[in-house]
């Protein structure tokens, strides 16, 4: 019996912990890579979240399908808002922290906006895969957990295949590095960081809708996330994919654990606690980067 | 062991599998003037940031008046009289040029040595430094308002308002006319009579050669020449590192 | 001004403004004033590690959270009079400070203030799982029916958070002015060349933590008597963390005048706002203000003014020499 829960407890973590990688793969571009604080990060899921429920409420279009038609408006917004970040911080020099203030600020206009616009109700959405369970052995999978996992991790490979092997993927990656190099290539880093983050916030649309797919959604829940996003950042070394993805992991079961045995109130704390102690004790990550 | 004021036993420091320095060994005694040079990347600023204590070092030991300083914070070493200027200009945007030089009085000579600083010692203490470096009329002024050359006397002043016994001057001259290196020079020379030991870091090789009464050599982070400067200078090794082969 | 006289005349303002407040017959605003004196000491209180020392606190609320909770729980066991409240939640808060600094300080900048903010949702979660406090249901709290001083508990309420404004301005300055605030300004402006100075960087970021965490303790201590009913949605609200850092940004924060402007200035429009319109959309107004604030002036209504006057004085002066 205690078996059977303790698997199903960390058969769900690992699904939650991929769903999570989704969720802080943008965030480990714009600030495992360009060290840019996106603390709005999570608020831009749940708008995807919002987006994603509006298409399938009115059009009874799939979530994710949703989601994918978003993607290029999200990139659009990205990219406007990293223009905004360029003007008024990077050109003065005053990045860090008055821009985690641009951001924080932005993270509470977004949440309050989706409040006037949707008001506190929890919203969920349908579709075929929400509902059905698979059972293997002693295991459940629930469906509307196990699509989002498996379709995070697809995203999060194609991300480290787009980084790894295209030309602006490796501009990326090489500003994330050293900008001065990059002018060496005569790539101006403005424009590689805009297409970056137009990106990281691009993966916010279809993070929000495996989100809500997974649970209803409100428009405060943001809040639960921003922790989350920035333990699984630190943990899994900055900018690296697969030391997040094994970060995501690794929370996931964490809190689900924590969940099955302690309570679901105590889930927020797990993240957070992680993250300080992360902070504390160990900067540079598991698998050890610079922090 | 050597009444040497500073003391640097094979220091090393690496960063990832980058070495920058391999096996320092140097001494510096009060008093002093020693020309630090070496090719760009050669290690000269990592040196100066392991000795002033923004990096630690990994191997090696550096000790200072008899104090060891491994492990210490920055502003412990400049506590004991280890002071140092930026490359870079580092001024406190916010203070005028007065308030800048308030701050090592306040926080490294004040309470120091039986020293206590009453608000009459402070003005005049700066009124004092801002007059060794013609700095006078600007008292009031903004660090971003002042030129380049001044800059970097702010940044001089700074590091000697610390009443130092050893000042690391990195770079102080770098993109200056050739009468404002004079005026650096001289300037460091006054301190050096006052009885301030000095380690200069500098490409400018006239201001190098007509300051120092010793020359050190950093190549690749290996000290490679270290004695007279007319002999460094004329040493085949220092002239292939310059030079190329 | 010395510092002893700028006490004297912060407590003779509290007096005039307490005894002036005794014409007012209408409780509201006494009500709606307690929340614009909150924010002072909100303000000045951030203000202290944000605009004089450079690290931005998000988790305003976790400090000010811990002082109303402490309160909760001395409430629910003894039942101490108010000033003994606040000097509870201010050692508590500052504790916290202390030890949240302890373990983020040496980072980098960004990395402190994200810990501020995972402080505040741990906290939240202790406290929402935390029974004998209400846990997520809340608690309610009874006010005493009559205050130790003439008036009613509400007009007693008010004059404890204007002494605390009182008090946490004068602070404010009397830091600005000392040596401690000369050290705090050198971290801020280069942390590098503070600590090449002889700054020591790392107490003085704890000392500036801890009393800055103390005093938005001490402003949160009262507050299970004001509001009567505390929950932790009410009591970490993310507004308190928001206008914390928005008030002194308007203001000005390189300056104790600053964060007093600012507070005023957005505290009492948002009482207004929240009486007039939603209160949503007041809180929508506060965070456009303050995003609005940190892209075009990062320094406040001061920092746009002191240019020009500087200017000014600069072309006097080329003009004369």
């Amino acid at each position: 019996m205690f078996s059977e829960l303790l698997l199903n407890a960390i058969a769900s973590g690992v699904l939650l912990g991929g769903f999570y990688a989704a969720v802080t793969v943008g965030l480990a571009i714009s600030f495992g890579m360009l060290d840019i604080g996106n603390l709005a990060h999570p608020a831009f899921v749940i708008l995807g979240s919002f987006s994603a429920y509006i298409f399938n409420q009115r059009l009874g279009l799939d979530p994710i399908l949703a989601a994918l038609l978003m993607t290029p408006a999200f990139f659009v917004l990205g990219a406007a808002i990293y223009q905004v970040y360029f003007l008024a911080f990077e050109r003065r020099g005053e990045e860090g922290l008055r821009g985690l203030a641009f951001f924080f600020g932005i993270l509470f206009i977004t949440e309050v906006a989706l409040i006037l616009g949707f008001g506190v109700d929890y919203r969920f959405v349908e579709a075929r895969y929400i509902g059905p369970t698979l059972h293997v052995g002693d295991v459940d999978f629930a469906l509307r957990t196990l699509v989002p996992f498996v379709i995070s991790l697809a995203m999060v490979g194609a991300l480290q295949l787009f980084m790894s092997k295209t030309y602006m993927g490796r501009a990326i990656l090489a500003v994330s590095q050293d900008s001065l190099a990059l002018r060496l290539m005569s790539v101006r880093p403005y424009r590689v960081k805009l297409v970056a983050f137009g990106i990281s916030i691009a993966t916010a649309a279809l993070a929000g809708a495996f989100l809500i797919i997974i649970q209803p959604v409100e428009p405060s829940i943001g809040r639960d996330y921003i922790g989350r996003v920035f333990a699984i950042v630190v943990l899994g070394g900055m900018g690296s994919f697969p030391g997040m993805v094994l970060a995501a992991i690794l929370l996931g079961v964490a809190e689900s654990l924590t969940a099955t045995f302690y309570g679901p109130s105590w889930s927020p704390a797990v993240a957070f606690g992680l993250l300080l102690l992360t902070l504390a004790f160990r900067p540079a990550g598991i698998l050890g980067r610079r922090a | 062991m050597s009444d040497a004021l500073l003391t640097v036993a094979g220091l090393g420091k690496r960063f990832g599998g980058f070495i920058a320095l391999d096996g320092i060994d140097l001494e510096v005694r009060a008093g002093e003037r020693v020309g630090l040079i070496g090719p760009n990347g050669s290690g000269k600023s990592t040196l100066v940031n392991c000795l002033s204590g923004i990096l630690q070092n990994e191997d090696g030991s550096v000790r200072f008046d008899g104090t060891a300083l491994d492990g210490l914070p920055a502003h412990r070493r400049t506590h004991l009289g280890l002071a140092r200027s930026f490359q870079l200009p580092k001024p406190f945007g916010s203070l005028s040029v007065a308030e800048n030089l308030r701050i090592p009085l306040l926080y490294t000579v004040d309470g120091r040595n039986g020293v206590r600083l009453t608000e009459s010692d402070i003005a005049q203490r700066c009124e004092a430094l801002l007059g060794m470096v013609a700095l006078d009329g600007k008292a009031r002024a903004r660090p971003k308002d002042l030129t380049q050359i001044e800059m970097r006397k702010l940044e001089l002043a700074r590091a000697v308002a610390a009443a130092p016994k050893l000042l690391i001057a990195d770079e102080a001259m770098a993109g200056l006319s050739h009468s404002e290196v004079d005026d650096i020079i001289a300037l460091l020379l006054k301190l050096n009579e006052a009885g301030i030991a000095v380690i200069l870091i500098e490409h400018i090789m006239r201001a190098v050669m007509s300051f120092s009464e010793r020359l050190v050599v950093l190549v690749a982070g290996r000290k490679i020449a270290d004695g007279l400067p007319q002999e460094v200078v004329n040493n085949p090794e220092v002239v292939r590192a310059y030079l190329g082969e | 001004m010395k510092h002893s006289h700028f006490w004297l005349a912060a407590a003779a303002s509290v007096i005039i403004v307490f005894a002036a407040s005794h014409f007012v017959s209408n409780d509201y605003f006494f009500f709606a004033g307690y929340v614009v004196l909150q924010y002072i000491v909100l303000a000045e209180a951030w203000n202290i590690l944000g605009g004089y020392t450079g690290y931005i606190n998000f988790g305003t609320s976790g400090f000010f959270a811990i002082g109303a909770y402490s309160s909760v729980v001395l409430h629910k066991l003894w039942g101490p009079p108010i000033p003994v409240l606040i000097v509870v939640g201010g050692v508590l808060a500052g504790a916290v400070g202390l030890a949240m600094g302890g373990l983020t300080l040496r980072l980098r900048g960004v990395f402190f203030a994200i810990g501020t903010l995972a402080l505040a949702i741990v906290v939240q979660t202790f406290i929402t799982n935390w029974d004998f406090v209400g846990g997520s249901r809340g608690v309610y709290i009874i006010r005493p029916p009559s205050a130790p001083l003439l008036g009613t508990y509400i007009h007693y309420l008010f004059l404890v958070m204007l002494a605390l404004a009182g008090m946490s301005v004068a602070i404010a300055r009397t830091i600005e002015r000392s040596t401690l605030g000369y050290g705090f300004a050198a971290i801020r402006d280069d942390e590098q060349a503070a600590e090449a100075a002889g700054v020591p960087t790392l107490k003085l970021k704890l000392i500036s933590t801890t009393l800055s965490g103390a005093l938005m303790g001490m402003a949160g201590a009262p507050l299970p008597y004001y509001v009567t009913y505390l929950d932790p949605a009410s009591g970490f609200n993310l507004s308190y963390a928001v206008n914390a850092i928005a008030m002194p940004l308007i203001g000005g924060t390189t300056n104790w005048i600053g964060p007093l402007i600012g507070a005023i200035l957005l505290g009492t429009i948002q009482q207004a706002a929240t009486v007039t319109i939603s209160s949503s959309l007041n809180l929508l107004l506060v965070g456009v203000v303050l995003v609005f604030f940190v892209v075009v002036a990062p320094h406040g209504l001061i920092g746009l003014y002191r240019p020009r006057r500087k200017e000014r004085i600069a072309q006097a002066e080329r003009k004369v020499a």
